[in-house]
């Protein structure tokens, strides 16, 4: 049976959509066989993100709905072969995700893959307690200040008693803390919270520091995950990411801010 | 199951009957407010009998925790098809549990009368807007559901403990409700803020503590609170609480324990 990872927040705008392309591209890049799956119906932008929005012909409620199976709507990434990516609907809305659906949708990946990674929508409505109900990994995304930490916080409280482990008192999902925009010049100004005090209200398994990079948005904008951008401190510390929840221990990088030396003062480097 | 209603900020002795307007009678009595919980049977179904043969044998495991209780109906959760409760029914095998049925809440204008005619009373209805013009009646229910489920978290634990005691070693977070009946409440863990405890006993945090904690909330005077890091957004001990603003920035974040000497509220470090 296939791991099934959600990645999660409570909080919109936080990077949950990136982290989701970020997490499958890695895993897939390690060889493993994933599948993303985008749970944001009506607001859907994983396929934008993938760059695989040209290519949606069936979505993820046609297959619920039985009106398309699910090797029509599922789309190879043409950059990974052992990658797929299953679009939300933009036309639908949540409520067209049925636990019994998505349920059965998830068995049948299941058989086929490693993988699967969720795509939560924010709040914590239907979607993203249908995206969270099943899952065996549950990576928190946050941003370094109070409200994101809360709805975190939150989110977390809802992982712990309405997945399918807690309704079966099997094992808890297991959860990841992944801290994303992060700015350690602002966190040195004092005008951000620190890995450290995050760390201290939610006490959780730190996943990674992703720092706050232009790389993410161009990334964004052509359609590229930033895992695949070795260049930028953002898609290298997604690469540590997925080595981390892979089993690898590394340290944490880009928490510190960077030094101006004297000639990139005095030259505006 | 239990719903917890603000704290009772009417605690001190203040609105005894003005005495003596030109008569030198003695007060005989008090008009005070004061707020209960109580806990609420939220029927899903209209079929008694079946609402019986579950209910029986909840009330089997924890007999000292339903008798003589005053318990509130909760009728929004019923379809919406205005189906008539059968009322005499209900409340006689309430009672027969050994409850005292009260009031009914979240009903529909027939299912109010039908309520009054078995002399119960119509307790105010927070939810009563949502159903008069529900443009999406889901997401209340799916939110009465959320809170439900977080209660449930904890009910495995209570019903382990003989005494209503509840132990809980993973951290509490925002949202989250734990409600100990007639025991104490121990955490080990963190206690965020936007968490609640509530204890008939004592409470115990062991882990940072910043959530509201009520103990005492069935009125036991002698209950504390006992914490290691005292960052709590309200402690309230038998209706008599402080918000986070009123503890005094000495004592935030360090061991203390909150108990009531001659009805004031008393924050004093320990260890």
């Amino acid at each position: 049976m296939a791991r099934i990872i959600v990645i999660t927040s409570g909080k919109g705008g936080v990077g949950k959509t990136t982290t989701a392309a970020a997490m499958a591209m890695g895993l897939a890049q390690r060889g493993h066989r994933t599948v993303v799956i985008d749970f944001d119906v009506g607001l859907r932008n994983l396929d934008l993100i993938m760059g695989c929005e040209r290519r949606v012909v069936y979505d993820f409620v046609n297959v619920i709905n039985g009106e398309a199976n699910l090797n029509q709507a599922l789309i190879r990434d043409k950059r990974c072969d052992s990658l797929y990516v299953l679009p939300a609907s933009q036309t639908r809305d949540k409520e067209a995700l049925t636990q019994e659906g998505v349920g059965k949708v998830l068995e049948d990946l299941g058989k086929g893959y490693d993988y699967i990674v969720c795509d939560s929508p924010a709040g914590i409505e239907h979607g993203a307690t249908m995206a969270m109900y099943f899952a065996d990994d549950a990576v928190v995304v946050t941003n370094p200040e109070v409200s994101s930490v809360r709805d975190s916080d939150r989110m977390l409280g809802i992982l712990a008693s309405k997945s399918r482990r807690a309704e079966q008192n099997d094992e808890p999902i297991k959860e990841h803390l992944l801290l994303t925009r992060y700015s350690p010049e602002r966190v040195e100004r004092g005008e951000m919270l620190s890995v450290n005090d995050v760390q201290e209200i939610l006490s959780l398994n730190l996943l990674g520091v992703i720092p706050e990079s232009q790389a993410v948005l161009n990334a964004s904008n052509a359609g590229i995950p930033v895992v695949l951008d070795n260049e930028s401190n953002a898609g290298m510390a997604y690469n540590d990411m997925v080595s981390r929840y892979l089993g690898e221990d590394l340290p944490m990088r880009f928490l510190d801010a960077e030094r101006k030396g004297i000639f990139s003062r005095i030259f505006g480097g | 199951m239990a719903v917890p209603t603000s704290p009772d900020t009417t605690a001190a002795p203040t609105s005894a009957a003005e005495p003596g307007v030109g008569s030198d009678l003695s007060p005989a009595f008090e008009l005070k407010a004061s707020s209960f919980t109580l806990p609420v049977i939220r029927l899903l179904a209209l079929d008694m009998d079946a609402v019986e043969a579950q209910l029986a044998p909840k009330v089997e495991q924890a007999p000292g925790f339903f008798r003589n209780t005053p318990v509130v109906i909760e009728l929004s959760a019923l379809p919406r098809e205005d189906g008539s409760v059968a009322f005499p029914q209900l409340v006689g095998m309430l009672r027969g549990l050994g409850m005292i049925p009260v009031g009914v809440r979240g009903g529909t204008a027939r299912q109010n009368e039908a309520a009054r005619a078995m002399e119960l009373a119509i307790l105010g209805d927070s939810t009563r807007v949502a159903r008069q013009a529900p443009p999406e009646p889901a997401p209340a229910r799916r939110d009465a559901e959320a809170s439900s489920a977080a209660a449930e978290t904890h009910a495995p634990a209570a019903g382990a403990g003989s005494s209503g005691s509840l132990l809980v070693d993973r951290p509490v977070r925002s949202g989250q409700r734990l409600y100990a009946a007639g025991g104490d409440l121990t955490v080990v863990g963190p206690v965020s803020s936007g968490a609640e405890l509530m204890a008939d006993g004592n409470i115990h945090v062991y882990g940072p503590l910043r959530g509201r904690v009520i103990a005492g909330l069935q009125g036991n005077l002698g209950a504390r609170i006992f914490c290691r890091d005292l960052q709590a957004e309200l402690v309230s001990v038998a209706g008599h609480y402080r918000v986070s603003e009123n503890i005094p920035a000495d004592l935030k974040g360090r061991s203390v324990q909150v108990f009531l000497d001659h009805q004031v509220l008393r924050i004093e470090p320990i260890g």
